[in-house]
């Protein structure tokens, strides 16, 4: 197990996100893809850091730790904005909410 | 660290990920998403970072994952006219992974081995969000607190229309 091969799992799980977020319809899964995408960086943080030479501090779990705590703060509001969504257009459907289109 | 262990996890987390991706029922993709984050704070561990896998585990399975479960419990309409699938998002998605996969190929230093390393005890983390990080830990309150502030305002009923 090297670096590289972590490296490589968190890109397909990143990838794997991103699809989920431009490829659905429905606003929640959007919002599910962006949370795959931020656990991918956050693999990535864990992983930089368990592999450098010998750190003085353990910044790589400080800054995963806050990055999960954004995370939530950002899964939280934007699972208010779909119920918002919802109750004013019937819909979570993201191709109908269309109406700032030029 | 285990090549089995690290394999299993990373089949586990994988496959996970790609039925919360494609799953057409939103539930099975919200359960989906919570087994996928079992994977990940697998690897926390396997990583030697043992708090963060923890808070992931309380922050993501304990609440963000029932948070999705009652926004589709409160938005359940019309799940049959969503099935459609936009395959731009595929070829974007390979795209970019190929990319990744490229730059890290191309990468020769990424090749080491990991380092010893002490284990991160909860004390120390304690101590450094006390000392070093005493900014950016009420940066994040304040940022949270003004979350779920606007969230709770977000979806509060509009009593005067």
């Amino acid at each position: 197990m090297t670096l590289s091969i972590l490296l490589v799992v968190s890109a397909a799980l990143f990838c794997i996100g991103l699809l989920a977020a431009l490829s659905r319809r429905h606003a929640i899964f959007i919002l599910i893809g962006i949370e795959m995408m931020l656990a991918a960086a956050n693999i990535n943080f864990i992983a930089f850091w368990r592999f450098a030479p010998q750190p003085a501090q353990p910044t790589g779990v400080m800054v995963a730790i806050f990055a999960i705590a954004i995370a939530a703060a950002e899964a939280a509001v934007g699972l208010a904005m779909v119920i918002v969504v919802y109750r004013h257009f019937r819909t979570t459907n993201v191709d109908q909410l269309d109406r700032l289109k030029g | 660290m285990s090549t089995v262990a690290f394999t299993i996890i990373s089949i586990f987390t994988l496959a996970a990920a790609l039925a919360a991706a494609t799953l057409q029922k939103l539930m099975h993709a919200a359960l989906s998403f919570a087994v996928m984050f079992v994977g990940i704070s697998a690897f926390f561990f396997l990583l030697g970072a043992e708090f963060v896998g923890l808070v992931q585990i309380f922050v993501y399975i304990g609440a963000v994952a029932v948070l999705i479960v009652f926004t589709i419990l409160l938005t359940r309409d019309d799940v049959g006219k969503l099935r459609g699938f936009n395959w731009g998002g595929v070829f974007v998605a390979i795209a970019v992974f190929a990319g990744l996969i490229w730059a890290i190929l191309k990468t020769k230093s990424l090749s080491v081995a990991p380092s010893q390393i002490e284990p991160v005890t909860v004390q120390r983390i304690g101590e450094l969000l006390m000392s070093n990080y005493v900014w950016p830990l009420q940066c994040v309150g304040v940022l949270l607190t003004a979350a779920l502030i606007g969230a709770l305002i977000l979806v509060m009923e509009d009593k005067s229309s």
